[in-house]
């Protein structure tokens, strides 16, 4: 069976259920904390949480860990990497994705329900999804706020939008650029979403929309 | 030898400082004609190093800063 790592970081909080999420959709995980090995493991994910209590920027400190060394060598062997929330903002800050997540253009912390266009199906992460679907996902950050210099070089994968799928600046919950939610590297075996499938990926949490992520990321690393 | 040095980091010119506006609103609010405040991250410490302007470069490229989004500036003055 294969083998998910969910690094956990001082700060992390979002491990728990990500981890369950990853067993629900058909994989072993484990927990792994962040001074441990990724060695054995087929693929990884970076949690949600407040890494290092986000101090000096979110996900800064996190991503200068020697782990992080390991999960360059995981991308880079074409295994699933996949960071939500925090873990998105630390993928940046490590310069495994492009761009920055600046504070939300509203400067609070954003909590509730929002609507996705998959934008992209080919990736790893989303070959479960139909071209164009509407899903909901609930966000939970302060500082979600895409921002890179040339979004044409960007692969975006998951973007804010209205329920039917319209991308307006009324559906953009933080002031992304392009109102992107979720990208991807070139190769797209490394996702960033700030919205948390983990939290989508049952009925009785609202939504299991988030699983079908899990379940393609699941598909993809037993091939 | 040792060093005292002080670095400022802030947004790039033209990129929104939320924090800034909430803070410029509010000094309005109290009647001061307050326009483009920005909210920059001030670092202090003291640094052993035979180099210290390169250090510093390199601390603010490695962490203190995200090049993508920030410019910064300090200064090094020896510690007596």
């Amino acid at each position: 069976m294969v083998k998910f790592a969910v690094v956990v970081f001082p700060g992390t909080n979002c491990d728990f259920e990500t981890e369950m999420a990853i067993q629900k959709a058909g994989a072993e995980a484990e927990r792994v904390w962040y001074k441990a090995s990724l060695k054995d493991f087929d693929g990884v994910v970076l949690p949600g949480g407040f890494s290092y209590a986000d101090y000096l920027r979110a996900g800064a400190i996190a991503a200068r860990q020697e782990i992080m060394e390991e999960v360059r060598e995981l991308a880079r062997d074409g295994k699933p990497v996949l960071g939500i929330c925090n873990g998105f903002q630390i993928l940046t800050e490590a310069g495994l994705l492009p761009g920055a997540l600046r504070p939300n253009k509203t400067p609070r912390f954003i909590c509730r329900w929002v609507h996705l266009r998959v934008a992209d199906t080919e990736t790893p992460f989303t070959g479960l999804y139909e071209p164009g679907e509407v899903i909901r996902m609930p966000i939970a950050h302060a500082e979600g706020n895409y921002y890179v210099e040339d979004p044409s070089k960007v692969r975006v994968v998951f973007q804010y939008s209205d329920e039917k799928g319209n991308v307006t600046e009324e559906a953009n919950p933080n002031g992304s650029l392009l109102n992107i939610a979720g990208i991807s590297n070139g190769k797209g075996n490394v996702l960033g979403i700030m919205p948390h499938p983990e939290r989508a990926s049952d009925r009785f949490l609202g939504s299991e929309d988030g699983l079908r992520l899990f379940r393609s990321m699941v598909e993809y690393a037993r091939r | 030898m040792k060093w005292k040095v002080k670095v400022i980091v802030r947004l790039k010119e033209g990129l929104n400082d939320p924090e800034g506006r909430v803070i410029g609103n509010a000094l309005k609010n109290l009647g001061f004609s307050v326009e483009n405040l920005r909210v920059p991250k001030y670092f202090e410490f003291e640094l052993e190093s035979e180099r210290p302007e390169e250090e510093v470069e390199e601390m603010c490229r490695k962490l203190l800063a995200n090049p993508l989004i920030h410019e910064w500036e300090y200064s090094v003055e020896p510690v007596s």
